[in-house]
């Protein structure tokens, strides 16, 4: 190991390790790594890849229950779906690449959940987006907002995988640090999963797709280190995806796998060749030796150090059934990748590189994966908020224009200019997208009665209010979605966006998030089967909102049997089901027509929650509604407007009863559904056997929206002020 | 009479960014039998007038172009050329 300099300390500090660590590694080895060896350190020890101070509290959630046939640890989770099929599925960020060079960060994004599902042997079905951005009047808001959506929509229209859902949050605590989070859907036969863990020694490593340049040298830990100002300047060499490649990939990897001569695999992400042969050795057990000469490369020169860190997009690394290298090679040529046997496993439970015939790394691989550095950070009780009551806040002079502001707002204004560039349809199978007016997206199992309920969610102004009960509003809003288009809930995939977690009241946010997210999926049995934790979202010092998205799947048995919430019928009476106090704090009624940011979040009663969800379930499939809309920002108002908007059917309220006006519109309470109904009495006699709170609050009928006493609107003004704001904005208007 | 020169501006992508334009011309290229071809890379030439008589102003105007909208500096590298 001669020609390989050993950069010492010094060396590892640049690298984004600390002092300790660095003398954990030296006592670890009894000697001081050298350079490539230290990138392999560094990587595997970055909290991307070690989830080093996270990893502690993940513990915390269920991951286990009677559909969970893959639970966290492995590319993505996986569910079973009935009839020998499983549904596999993981979210996870591309925040930081997505701020420095926002289509290729996002398009990359796209590509990279894609290969962690059909590398588990399923075919990708479709694709979400959970995404977070600044203030709308930032100046770097509106060039984030088009590149994000059109790097999304170019990647994942040219691969073929429908983009069906997701969500758009605005606000400034963004501005520095947006959040860019895919989540990826795919469809497997439950005997046909692939794993990651190689098998056994001896057996040939072959890397195939892409080759192998100096792409996002480092993407891992700059996914771990706050940004400063300087660090637009550094612009470090960002990956640039290739979607038809990815096409390929796809094609090749599921056509290997079908043919046997798979024994395991893993795809090349963050940490490029470092993490996947560095894991599947680990879980393994084994050993690897790996000849860098043989790496498919697109730059001549290449360094070892560069090799193995290098984040080209579209590779896989694949430990073979022996004697099947030339089965493998024949795939490959058709499809047309580059592919290479770079190596084999062994039984000494290290990692040995070479590189221009003489060794450049040989490690064991204990230190850089199970013995890799776990933190228990101290962490501080986030400070809570006072109740806010709705009485002491004086009602609106004028509610009709508080209503058209609202549906104006950036967070609830139409996402048409987003979603209509994305391709919600190819393949054929979505029987609910964004455009259609439903809670969660719809995806057929092809070929099958059956569906797939998909959707993402997280309110952070209530997590950053009240982190336990915000973590808890994650998982309730997303099984609330799946249960109002009729879906029985699943199991979640997660993805915990927060700040620096060595800032202890960052790291009391993420301890409380997961303490409320897992009290919930533990209630709701909605275990956690995938995961992705983004930290160090900061720009000087200043943390995002703390952002756990829940991204929740569920399965409706006979498609047909849904709701949505564009099938209002005039004559239909309007029924609200659950409990209505008229919570206030951290709404959006607050924050976009008062300018405040104050209050507790409105409580999640999870058994309450439960009920409700049940409930809709057996209406829904009794045929006694199918026109569902769960409440959430902005309350009974917003929900009544977006029913009234999707049906194409006004509508009108009648006068609360024993609550505020104020709270009635525009409370956030939780646990409640707005649904149209033809037999009142039905529905009433189900929710009473049910225990849950049902009340009849209007009816259908005619071309406006009104509220006895309160507003009445047209349709066609309301439509206006919803569908103009971001268009309006996109195209240069002052935000 | 307004005095102007012209302004060439070359935008290529970065060595070390992958071109996936480039890939698939060579691939198209050697699909079309011209097997002798390799290391494609594709970019654009932007061609204006610039106000002025001074060829270093102008460069220097003409970078800032560049800089803030005719390249994107984060993947693209770009020469200017005033003739």
């Amino acid at each position: 190991m001669t020609s390989i300099p050993v950069p010492g300390l010094a060396g590892a500090l640049e690298s984004g390790l600390k002092p300790e660590e660095y003398a954990l590694i030296v006592q670890r080895l009894n000697r001081e790594p050298n350079a490539v060896e230290l990138g392999l350190f560094s990587v595997m020890w970055s909290e991307h890849c070690s989830y080093k101070s996270s990893r502690r509290h993940l513990r915390a959630f269920p991951t286990h229950g009677k559909v969970v046939i893959q639970g966290p640890g492995e590319n993505a989770g996986v569910v079973d779906i009935g009839d020998g099929q499983a549904c596999v599925f993981k979210m996870e960020s591309h925040n930081h690449p997505s701020f420095i060079e926002p289509y290729q960060g996002a398009a990359t994004g796209v590509g990279g959940i894609m290969r962690d599902v059909f590398t588990m042997g399923a075919r990708p079905i479709a694709l979400l987006n959970a995404l977070r951005f600044g203030d709308p009047a930032d100046p770097r808001t509106r060039r984030l907002v088009s590149g994000v959506v059109s790097g999304i929509g170019g990647y994942g229209n040219c691969v073929g995988v429908p983009t069906v859902g997701g969500e758009v949050n605005f606000h400034r605590g963004y501005n520095g640090n947006i959040l860019v989070n895919a989540m990826c859907v795919g469809l497997a036969q439950t005997d046909r999963i692939f794993y990651s863990a190689a098998p056994g020694p001896n057996l040939p490593v072959v890397y195939f797709g892409s080759k192998t340049g100096r792409d996002g040298i480092h993407g891992a830990t700059m996914a771990s280190a706050e940004f400063d100002a300087e660090s637009e300047a550094k612009r470090p060499t960002v990956q640039v995806g290739d979607p038809f490649a990815e096409k390929l990939l796809i094609e090749a990897t599921l056509e290997l796998m079908a043919s046997g001569a798979v024994a395991a695999i893993q795809d090349m992400g963050a940490a490029g060749l470092t993490s996947s042969s560095v894991e599947m050795a680990g879980k393994g057990g084994v050993g690897l030796e790996l000849n860098l000469d043989r790496v498919p490369q697109r730059e001549a020169g290449m360094s070892a150090y560069e090799m193995m860190l290098s984040e080209s997009q579209e590779r896989m690394l694949a430990i073979l059934v022996p004697g099947r290298e030339a089965d493998a090679q024949a795939i490959f040529t058709r499809w047309g990748l580059d592919a290479a046997v770079i190596g084999r496993t062994t039984e000494t439970g290290r990692i040995v590189l070479t590189h221009g015939g003489e060794v450049v790394c040989d490690l064991p691989l204990a230190p850089l994966t199970e013995d890799a550095p776990l933190y228990d950070r101290p962490h501080t009780a986030p400070v809570l908020r006072p109740r806010l009551d709705v009485a002491d806040l004086s009602p609106p002079a004028d509610w009709g224009q508080t209503l058209l502001t609202l549906i104006a707002s950036p967070d609830l204004a139409s996402r048409r200019w987003i979603y209509e560039q994305y391709d919600r349809h190819v393949m054929a199978d979505s029987l609910e997208e964004s455009d259609t007016g439903a809670d969660a997206a719809v995806v057929r199992v092809h070929g099958t009665t059956k569906a797939v309920a998909l959707t993402c969610d997280c309110t952070p102004r209530y997590v950053a209010a009240d982190p336990y009960q915000g973590g808890m509003q994650a998982v309730a809003e997303a099984w609330r979605n799946l249960c109002a288009v009729g879906a029985t809930p699943l199991a979640i995939t997660d993805n915990l966006n927060f700040g620096n977690p060595e800032k202890p009241e960052i790291m009391g946010q993420i301890v409380a998030a997961i303490a409320g997210m897992s009290q919930a999926c533990r209630a709701l049995d909605f275990p956690v089967v995938s995961g992705n934790v983004s930290l160090y979202n900061e720009t000087d010092g200043e943390a995002i909102p703390p952002t756990p998205v829940v991204g929740g799947v569920g399965l409706l048995a006979d498609a047909a049997r849904r709701a949505g919430y564009g099938r209002l019928k005039p004559g239909q009476s309007l029924v609200l089901l659950g409990e209505s106090r008229g919570e206030i704090g951290a709404s959006l009624y607050l924050r976009e027509i008062l300018g405040r940011e104050d209050g507790a979040p409105p409580p999640v009663d999870l058994e309450a929650e439960r009920a409700a969800g049940v409930l809709v379930r057996d209406l829904i499939g009794a045929g006694l509604t199918a026109c569902v809309h769960d409440l959430s920002d902005g309350g009974l108002a917003i929900a009544a407007v977006e029913m009234a908007l999707a049906s194409r059917v006004g509508l009108g309220l009648a006068a609360p009863e024993g609550v505020s006006a104020l709270g009635y519109l525009f409370g956030e309470d939780q646990g409640r559904y707005l649904l149209a109904c033809d037999d009142v009495e039905a529905v009433r006699a189900r929710a009473a056997a049910a225990g849950v709170a049902c009340a009849m609050v209007g009816e259908a009928g005619g071309e406006r929206v009104r509220a006895a006493g309160l507003f009445d609107l047209p349709l066609d003004r309301l439509r206006e002020a919803h569908e103009s704001w971001l268009p309006a904005y996109m195209s240069g208007a002052a935000a | 009479m307004s005095v102007s020169m012209k302004a060439k501006v070359r935008v290529f992508l970065k060595a070390g960014v992958l071109d996936v334009q480039g890939k698939a011309v060579e691939q198209a290229l050697h699909g079309l039998g011209f097997a002798g071809v390799s290391e494609v890379r594709v970019g654009r030439l932007i061609d204006f007038d610039v106000a002025g008589t001074d060829p270093a102003k102008a460069k220097a105007e003409v970078e800032a172009m560049c800089h803030r909208l005719l390249a994107n500096p984060v993947i693209e590298s770009f020469e200017v050329e005033i003739v």
